[in-house]
């Protein structure tokens, strides 16, 4: 029963850390039909900003975890509104597979361009302790223990998540989003700038996965290398395929699926691990074929 | 195979006309496979140097006599980026079109079991410094190593837990994904058994590049209450193991193979991997003149003092080139029987092949203390 409830609160944990890359991946698919690969990449360079701005914004503010967060959510934010720009924008009504196409390319690029030795460069980097992990036992027999990391990445997924929907439900430009997520040319047509909602959408996203980055560091304290963000993104990509894509709520609820599943897996047999986490997956997949909250759509002709 | 036997006889001639005409001198061509970039790219860095630095110093010395005519070594690097792809592929460059004498590496097992089939069949000696799974070897006669091997490395820790530590039960960790683990692992779950200890744990996970979190499984070792936790794995993800452990409150005593060897390790796992104990072959602590000589003059070179990956790689290519000279000859074959009889004494100390083309050394046991890679005791086999 303890283990039962430990291995449950290890996957909260990385769940949480799936959930705020999957929203990016959601959100951007919503408004304009894309899977940005390169979400992944964006992910990995908010790991690395919190790598870079950490020392600065420990000796400016004397604390480093808040203005490091936000500092690398504002980076990652630009990221995103600028590849929007330059990569997406010029595409935007010619074929969705060039989309597509595309951010492979500006995957690999922003993946390879980073590991470069002048960059990030290729190898190792010990990331900053942001807080000191302390382990912090639950009273009772059951011989439960948390950390204080663990909490903090379960705290602040949940902010930003709760900011997040927020944002979506409450705000004029968040009811726009939805509006353009829903039907596009008639909310263009209600005098709703596309661009703007789009654009929004390019940093919102990446600011999450920003945010996701540096927790990532805070947790593990390191960075193995700048393709660090291709497991994550993909597992997070998977999550929001299994809560339906475009599905705000569903992106969370998969990731957390995600997250407990594989941790479940592991403690049957770690020699499988992933193996049965997946297989659940693809289970669910067969059962709800456009995830656990996505509304079937057929493709409009 | 005769088709090859002759393009090599014709590289031969044509090198040989070439150095004919030119002058008395001759240079060939040796190759280097290692880690470069990647999870483990210090092990690649430190390799390269200790092998540039043994190339350096063999044509200072005046390089070989082959057929009359003074040889030299020119050195080419590759990187395999810890891939038996990309090594793979490094290996049919240096063989076909840098025309190597012979290669030196790679770092980790898994490349070099997919490095030497192809040294092999091309008749190319293979010499890795530090890959020490038992199966590199025995793909072939022309396939040698510098270092001791999984069984030997698996079994001193397994031993020195057991009889040294005095503690009775451990539990393992590791990557079934990759070779080196997973030879570890075994050998130390078997040695530490027939001994009279108990693994009470034995987990694994998959591909050390890709994981990070492993709360699971150390939640499901936590609760078998080991006394010993062994990790013989990489010292990436030795250090987060480790430090996920502490953060779980899971406090025992760890050690790993000579996958820890790198400064790294302690900058990654920092307070969490003090007092960690791990086989290795070389340290930089051994008093004997010879291993303080090579780290001065190492240290002086690189600005660092030289880890064991950088000793073995410069007493592989050491060796190589002794054989290399004692043969007279660029030919794959004669520099094998060279090499097979080989006395050479090099830094981690005296080789001597057995039937396998494995060295018969010792080990040492290093204990992370303040820090610092401390040395321990010298094990022998």
């Amino acid at each position: 029963m303890g283990q039962f409830l430990q291995q449950l609160i290890n996957g909260i944990q990385i769940g949480s850390i799936y959930a705020l890359i999957a929203l990016g991946y959601t959100m951007v698919y919503g408004i304009v039909r894309l899977i940005n690969f390169a979400h992944a990449d964006i992910f990995m360079f908010g790991a690395y900003m919190g790598f870079f701005l950490a020392p600065v914004m420990a000796k400016v503010f004397g604390g480093a975890f808040i203005p490091t967060i936000i500092a690398a959510m504002l980076i990652t934010g630009l990221l995103g509104f600028v590849m929007e720009k330059l990569a997406y924008r010029p595409l935007r009504y010619k074929s969705r597979l060039s989309a597509l196409i595309t951010a492979l390319g500006v995957s690999i690029f922003l993946e390879n361009f980073c590991a470069m030795p002048f960059v990030f460069g290729p190898t190792f980097r010990a990331f900053p302790d942001l807080i000191v992990a302390k382990n912090i036992p639950i009273p009772g027999n059951l011989g439960l223990s948390v950390s204080n990391v663990l909490l903090l990445d379960i705290g602040v997924s949940v902010i930003l998540m709760v900011l997040l929907f927020w944002f979506v439900n409450k705000t004029l430009i968040g009811k726009q989003m939805r509006a353009v997520a829903f039907d596009k040319p008639t909310a263009s047509l209600m005098g709703i700038n596309i661009d703007v909602v789009i654009s929004t959408a390019f940093i919102v996203g990446p600011a999450l996965a920003g945010a996701g980055g540096i927790l990532y560091g805070t947790t593990y304290g390191m960075l193995a290398s700048p393709f660090l963000g291709i497991w994550p993104g993909l597992k997070a990509f998977i999550a929001a395929v299994l809560g339906g894509i475009g599905n705000i709520p569903g992106a969370v609820l998969g990731a957390y699926i995600m997250g407990i599943s594989e941790a479940f897996a592991t403690s049957v047999n770690s020699n499988l691990g992933y193996g049965i986490a997946f297989a659940i997956l693809i289970g669910i997949l067969l059962i709800r074929p456009s995830g656990l909250l996505g509304k079937f759509m057929p493709e409009k002709v | 195979m005769r088709r090859l036997f002759a393009i090599i006889l014709v590289c031969a001639l044509i090198a040989g006309v070439g150095v004919g005409c030119k002058a008395k001198t001759g240079v060939v061509n040796l190759g280097g496979i290692f880690c470069m970039t990647g999870g483990s790219a210090t092990f690649g860095t430190s390799s390269k140097n200790g092998a540039t630095m043994a190339v350096e110093e063999f044509n200072t010395a005046g390089g070989a006599m082959v057929g009359g005519v003074k040889t030299t070594i020119n050195y080419i690097n590759e990187d395999d980026a810890g891939s038996p792809e990309v090594g793979a592929s490094a290996a049919q460059k240096l063989i076909n079109q840098d025309k190597v004498i012979g290669i030196i590496g790679a770092v980790m097992s898994k490349v070099s079991l997919a490095v030497a089939p192809i040294a092999q069949a091309a008749g190319v000696p293979e010499i890795s410094p530090t890959s020490t799974n038992a199966t590199v070897t025995l793909v072939g006669d022309y396939i040698f190593r510098a270092c001791f091997i999984d069984p030997f490395q698996g079994t001193v820790m397994a031993n020195y837990v057991y009889n040294t530590l005095k503690l009775k039960t451990a539990a393992v960790l590791y990557d079934n994904g990759n070779d080196y683990n997973k030879g570890l692992a075994e050998f130390f779950k078997a040695g530490f058994e027939k001994n009279g200890g108990k693994v009470v744990a034995y987990e694994a996970f998959t591909d050390e590049d890709k994981t990070v979190d492993y709360k699971a499984q150390l939640t499901k070792i936590k609760a078998t209450n080991p006394e010993f936790l062994y990790l013989p794995n990489y010292y990436g993800s030795a250090a987060l193991i480790l430090k996920q452990a502490r953060e779980m409150g899971l406090n025992v005593p760890a050690g790993g193979g000579d996958g820890w060897d790198s400064p790294d390790l302690v900058k990654i796992g920092g307070a969490a991997v003090e007092g960690g104990v791990f086989s290795n072959h070389f340290s930089k602590d051994d008093k004997s003149p010879k291993v303080q000589d090579f780290v001065a003059k190492y240290t002086t070179k690189y600005g660092e003092a030289p880890d064991a990956l950088a000793a073995l790689a410069y007493d592989a290519a050491g060796l190589f080139l002794d054989a290399f000279k004692t043969a007279g000859s660029i030919k794959g074959s004669d520099i094998r029987d060279a090499m097979k009889k080989t006395t050479f004494v090099g830094i981690s100390g005296a080789y001597k092949f057995d039937e396998n083309r494995d060295p018969i050394k010792s080990a040492v046991i290093i204990k992370i203390v303040n820090g610092q890679q401390t040395y321990v005791a010298t094990v022998n086999p």
